[in-house]
């Protein structure tokens, strides 16, 4: 689950990790309000998910509360794009937030590294710039650390970085108990990702969090329920509250540019079947992991998302049965096609595996015959999708 | 404060038997009488595994219907039957106990079927259990066909032979073992190692077992979009294993990039876990990557005729 910046510096403040003073707003009224009552020099910076948001025009200073009402009316509802998001992202709320006089700025980060099953520590000196950027353009400019997780973090890793990275002398203080913060975020709220990019050393020579970035793990969001709510006031994907409204995985669907709607058990063959149909010279219009052990309902409910995508002009229904029980998912899919209620398409259907034999049975009573192997499978489906009977 | 240890020789510490199993280790169920923990119990009796009990707290001093006796604790199984192997069907927040565990009461080698373990908690079992070989979270298990069983895999697909198998899926596995089957190539081991972000046993582990596994004549390896473990199963078996030949297949070619498809580890992020760099690496190890599981078994004897062994 990514965190808009606001909520990143939620828990930044929470663990101790200067951010600069300012608020939420979700409306230009209370935008103008805050400025009138803390004069001073302001930034409107637009929460939204996307990356690259400033070149997007979404980030706008102001000096009074005339001109920031002004502005924040004109951010507010606006849709950013740029060439990595081009359907764009619609701006429902700000955070106003001092404006710092940036002496310079650093980039600290901590992931998991699945290599190497640690934490690493990711630093440079570079900061305001994309780490990718600077990882391909200047290696050596990054300085990393891996914890040992058994171990913990301790204040001499976070100095050693700040030498191997050259931070300026002015961040050396602050740097390893901002980092230690940052370790105990990372490891107490079960992050993927935490980053401050940038951690900018102001001409005043205060060390503090300009950005927030944080990405957590869906599998221990319910350590903590009160930030798994949150989830739900920013935009959601729109294919994973398809899923999870029908019972599945947050990540059991996604939909795709193609043709053919896809059904699999298990999020391998589901790639491999997507896989197939692009061999066999067609497209898949979806992912679909039923998972294991799926009940007939649950094969009824995914035909049903998958033909809701107009798009879909044929379907691949493949089920190499472990867990899931093949006539379990014969009894879904006549479930599905015995009504009048959903539309139906040209469907194709690969059945083995546990109780293939009873599920095959269950088929051939309604009429249907089963294809046997994965590419005669993915072939003919290819073939209905382009009109053949 | 504990020094930094170099990630490598961290994994290469781990104890390595061989294949993993036999037909005479001792295995248990924690989380036997569950649902899914009880149904595979029986599927995994069927198939000749030697299971020796299982662990339900609160349910010691019971047995389950096929007379396996239940343990209120993986000390008190362990204690009473000697069993070195551990297969666990707990629900995700109990994961990471169960691992633990497991190791505090000597377990050697766990197979952990549960899946959706928060990626931290799997973090701090892998550093804190040395010693103890870990396959998966989120993983079929562990097979060797016609001795063992210790997953979740339909056995009846496998058969007696000399490939072996490593896998981040399941039912792809499944898809491939069946190609392999069907063409007369049984299998040594077959490994299904997980999908997740964080898993016990890597691609590079299972190869270093094959490579010294005089039972295994070639192997296949079966990976997924993201990540680098591929890559670095690439570079191992250029430098390893020479003699024996591999064929790998890579789930996930046609996805986009940034959907994440239900494996939280199948997720292509900017240039790193693409199938190019994948299908490259393999390239440049000399191993053929195949476009679709049914080119297996030929890609393999193929390979097989012009590797000297």
């Amino acid at each position: 689950m990514k965190l808009m910046e606001y909520q990143g510096k939620d828990l930044f403040r929470r663990v101790g990790i200067p951010t600069p003073r300012g608020t939420y707003a979700t409306t230009a009224d209370a935008v103008s309000a805050f400025i009138a009552s803390n004069p001073g020099s302001w930034v409107l910076k637009s929460q939204v998910m996307m990356g690259g948001r400033g070149k997007a025009g979404g980030i706008k200073f102001a000096d009074d509360a005339a001109q920031g009402g002004t502005l924040a009316k004109e951010l507010i509802g606006k849709v950013l794009k740029n060439i990595q998001n081009p359907d764009g992202e619609e701006v429902k709320s700000l955070l106003v937030e001092e404006k710092v006089d940036i002496e310079s700025e650093a980039y600290v980060s901590i992931t998991i590294d699945r290599a190497t099953k640690k934490p690493v520590i990711m630093v440079t000196s570079q900061g305001g710039m994309d780490v990718e950027e600077v990882a391909a353009s200047h290696p050596d400019a990054i300085a990393y650390y891996w914890i040992d997780p058994a171990a913990g973090y301790s204040p001499f890793m976070a100095r050693q970085l700040a030498f191997a990275a050259k931070l300026p002398a002015g961040y050396h203080k602050a740097f390893p108990k901002i980092v230690g913060a940052l370790y105990d975020l990372f490891m107490n709220y079960g992050a993927n990702l935490v980053e401050i990019n940038p951690l900018v050393l102001t001409k005043s020579g205060a060390v503090i969090a300009s950005d927030a970035k944080v990405d957590l793990d869906d599998n221990g969001l319910y350590k903590h329920p009160d930030i798994a709510e949150w989830n739900k006031q920013s935009p959601a994907d729109e294919d994973q509250a398809a899923a999870v409204a029908i019972g599945l995985g947050m990540s059991n669907y996604a939909k795709l540019d193609g043709t053919i709607g896809v059904i699999a058990n298990g999020a391998g063959l589901g790639m491999g079947t997507m896989d197939a149909i692009r061999t066999a010279g067609g497209a898949a219009a979806n992912f679909l992991d039923i998972g294991g052990g799926a009940q007939a309902e649950l094969v009824k409910k995914s035909y049903a998302l998958v033909v809701s995508d107009p798009k879909v002009k044929a379907m691949f229904i493949n089920i190499f049965g472990g867990i899931t029980r093949g006539d379990q998912v014969a009894k879904g899919i006549v479930e599905a096609l015995s009504g009048n209620d959903l539309r139906k398409v040209p469907l194709v259907v690969r059945l083995t595996g546990t109780n293939a034999k009873e599920g095959l049975e269950i088929l051939a009573k309604a009429g249907f015959i089963p294809v046997e192997t994965m590419d005669e499978g993915a072939a003919r489906a290819v073939a209905l999708a382009n009109g053949a009977k | 404060m504990k020094a930094q240890r170099e990630p490598s020789r961290l994994r290469t510490e781990r104890s390595s038997v061989a294949i993993f199993l036999d037909k005479n280790s001792k295995v248990i169920v924690q989380g036997i009488t569950g649902r899914e923990g009880l149904f595979h119990t029986g599927r995994m009796l069927g198939y000749g595994t030697n299971i020796v009990g299982g662990v339900t707290p609160g349910k010691g001093g019971t047995k389950i219907e096929s007379g396996q006796p239940v343990f209120n604790t993986v000390k008190d199984a362990v204690d009473a039957t000697g069993a070195t192997h551990s297969i666990i069907f707990v629900p995700p927040f109990a994961g990471a106990d169960a691992l633990w565990e497991a190791y505090a009461a000597g377990i050697k080698l766990a197979v952990c079927i549960t899946e959706g373990i928060p990626a931290h908690d799997m973090m701090r079992v892998v550093a804190t259990t040395p010693g103890m070989r870990i396959i998966g979270g989120n993983c079929p298990g562990l097979i060797s066909p016609g001795k063992s069983l210790v997953g979740i895999m339909p056995g009846g697909i496998f058969k007696e032979g000399r490939i072996g198998m490593i896998s981040r899926s399941g039912t792809l596995t499944y898809e491939i073992v069946d190609m392999l089957t069907r063409a007369g190539m049984g299998q040594s081991t077959c490994v299904g190692i997980g999908g997740d972000p964080i898993i016990g046993t890597t691609f590079v582990d299972c190869l270093r077992a094959f490579a010294n596994d005089s039972e295994t004549d070639a192997v296949v390896v079966s990976g997924e979009i993201g990540g680098s473990d591929e890559e670095d199963a690439a570079a191992f078996i250029k430098e390893h294993l020479p003699n024996k030949p591999c064929v790998a297949f890579i789930g996930g070619r046609s996805a986009p990039k940034g959907k994440r498809l239900g494996h939280a580890g199948a997720i292509i992020s900017g240039n790193t876990g693409t199938p190019e760099s994948k299908v490259a690496a393999f390239g440049a190890a000399g191993v053929p990557v195949a476009e679709r599981p049914s080119e297996i078994p030929k890609l393999l004897a193929d390979r097989m005729r012009s590797v000297p062994v």
